[in-house]
């Protein structure tokens, strides 16, 4: 019962690592890496919604952090992407550090605003800084990452590297829910003055796992600016912050799969939403890619009103539903012999 | 033997103009079943609050262990040996009731936020410790039956039990009961006064707040009135039942 997490991570990780094998189309591979950088981001974003049950609407600014970090340093100053991605890290600590210590320690939603806020300065600052940032032209030629002397130079040795990289992640992440500090989060969204009488120091807590939850995002990024070689400030707008608590929330607030679970399905959805547009222009339908806010607000407002705890947590619902009418069946069927 | 092990001067809470504990002065037994009871709006559990630090005191003082409390925070003094349930309960109710206990035992654990996240939980040997206590607590408030049940779906006496449990999980040194048998029928109000004895008989403080007078008329040691915010009279209960200004706060005049 209590290893089902470690269980269920295991098969992810046998699917996630076996599904090359089964694909063909080399185009897929680049779609999979943007998930496995959504999925990232999501999971820390997971950690500080789901469990600690604080909202940051400006996540994809720290993402940006973590790319900028890399973009900047290697091309400026010829840094190694990996010391770039360290710096990214580094980088995002502080940020979330002067970010969170005023406006967790206060309560109610404070962290919503600041982070809003945040989020738009990093993108003026990315769109302005010309100097430092390129501007609206973005940095160009960030050199890729080199694993024991081996370039990650094609699209399936970095989809073997992001998963690879995220599935560690993801088990730090199920470790740390399933500890005294994991228990300590979820008993601060269940009642705070229930968790300050045991003693737990919630600001605290709550700044611990907004850190953790910047780094997770500043990895993705710095991993997306080494993967696609260019960055520039039309990636990291407030949509995008908007689009990871939209992943989050769909796949489900409550457990660290519904992040993947989200993730996952709203990176593919754009494929999913071009493939039904040839289907729509059969019927005389133009399906232009413009709609896809649309979709993505109707998927959420869905959601919201009639799946509370995201798809993961209704599919289990629905699977239990179907067990307990499995279980009647059977009884039923005993009752008659 | 009669040592106090908190002891209240002078403590004043007024919010805005009105004030709801006037200059109290009162001192807690240690190994003691100190009640305090009064009508409602007497300004018990704004004590309770400020003795837990979920309020600041206006003015005066709070000596535990003959250390100032006042003013800390709540964490602060839950490590220092305190700890409470709430008149209405504060469990966290998506948490299993096993878990709910296990976070009981945050104060008796250590292990930090990068170790928690780096190594898996069986690689932690604090992790099957914090279990078996948690165990050992539901145990002794009876539900252990209900270990895997979330808690939100416990009715309310064994949800108060529960927050009883979660209190105890830290070993505390002065518990701090409000109102633990509001809202439960006879057969539970029993269960919580006899889990009551036997908390005191673990040597634990015991400070109640309680309008069922049966329950603490049969195991206080020593009961406190209070009326508007003013402690009018104290004593071992007995003197209490039969004192005239106590009669006449509670029936009126």
């Amino acid at each position: 019962m209590n290893n089902r997490d470690y269980i269920a991570f295991a098969a992810f990780v046998a699917i996630v690592m076996g599904l090359p094998l089964f694909m063909t189309n080399e185009y897929y591979f680049g779609v999979l890496i943007f998930a496995a950088l959504n999925c990232m981001a999501c999971i820390g974003l997971s950690l500080l919604m789901g469990y600690a049950g604080q909202i940051s609407i400006g996540h994809g600014a720290f993402v940006a952090v973590g790319a900028y970090a890399v973009g900047i340093l290697t091309t400026r100053l010829a840094w190694s992407p990996w010391l770039g991605m360290g710096a990214g890290v580094i980088a995002a600590i502080l940020i979330a550090l002067v970010i969170g210590v005023p406006s967790l320690r206060l309560k109610g939603h404070y962290l919503a605003m600041a982070t809003l806020g945040f989020a738009s300065i990093i993108h003026i600052v990315a769109v302005a800084a010309v100097e430092i940032t390129g501007g609206p032209a973005g940095i160009l030629d960030i050199p890729g990452l080199k694993l024991f002397g081996m370039a990650l130079d094609s699209d399936l040795r970095y989809y073997y590297f992001t998963w690879t990289v995220f599935c560690i992640g993801l088990f730090f992440a199920i470790n740390l829910v399933k500890s005294r500090v994991g228990r300590g989060l979820m008993a601060i969204r269940g009642s705070e003055d229930g968790a300050m009488s045991a003693g737990i120091n919630i600001s605290r807590y709550k700044i611990q796992i907004f850190i953790l939850s910047a780094v997770y995002a500043a990895v993705s990024g710095s991993l997306y600016a080494c993967y696609v070689n260019y960055i520039d400030p039309g990636p990291f707008n407030i949509m995008y912050s908007v689009l990871l608590v939209t992943m989050v929330a769909v796949g489900g607030l409550h457990s660290l799969w519904g992040a993947v679970f989200g993730g996952i399905l709203l990176s593919l959805l754009p494929e999913l939403l071009s493939m039904a547009s040839e289907i729509f222009s059969g019927i005389g339908f133009v399906y232009k890619p413009d709609y896809d806010m649309f979709v993505y607000g109707g998927i959420l407002l869905f959601i919201m009103l009639f799946l509370p705890e995201g798809l993961a947590g209704g599919l289990s619902d629905i699977g239990s539903l179907g067990l307990k009418l499995l279980k009647g069946m059977s009884r039923r069927a005993g009752t008659h012999e | 033997m009669s040592e106090p092990i908190l002891e209240i001067s002078g403590l004043r809470k007024s919010f805005g103009g009105v004030v709801a504990v006037e200059s109290l002065d009162f001192g807690v037994n240690r190994k003691s079943v100190t009640s305090i009871i009064g009508p409602n709006g007497a300004g018990k559990t704004t004590i309770f609050n400020m003795i837990t630090g979920y309020l600041v005191p206006s003015s005066g003082k709070i000596l535990f262990k003959g250390r100032d409390i006042s003013g800390k925070k709540q964490h602060v003094i839950a490590s220092l040996g305190i700890s409470r349930s709430f008149q209405n309960v504060q469990i966290f109710p998506h948490m299993t009731v096993l878990e709910n206990i296990m976070v009981g035992r945050h104060l008796r654990s250590h292990t930090g936020l990068l170790l928690s996240w780096v190594l898996p939980p069986v690689m932690r040997p604090e992790e099957k410790k914090i279990r078996e206590d948690a165990l050992y607590w539901l145990d002794f408030v009876g539900l252990a039956d209900f270990a895997d049940r979330p808690a939100g779906s416990l009715p309310l006496g064994n949800q108060r039990m529960l927050e009883v449990a979660r209190a105890l999980a830290g070993e505390p040194e002065l518990i701090l009961l409000d109102e633990p048998a509001s809202g439960l029928n006879t057969r539970e109000t029993m269960a919580m006064g006899s889990l009551i004895e036997r908390v005191r008989a673990l040597d634990i403080t015991v400070l109640l707040v309680e309008h069922d007078m049966e329950l603490v008329m049969s195991i206080s040691d020593h009961v406190a009135v209070l009326n508007f915010g003013k402690l009018i009279a104290q004593g071992p209960p007995a003197r209490i039942q039969e004192d005239p200004d106590v009669i006449s706060a509670y029936l009126g005049e």
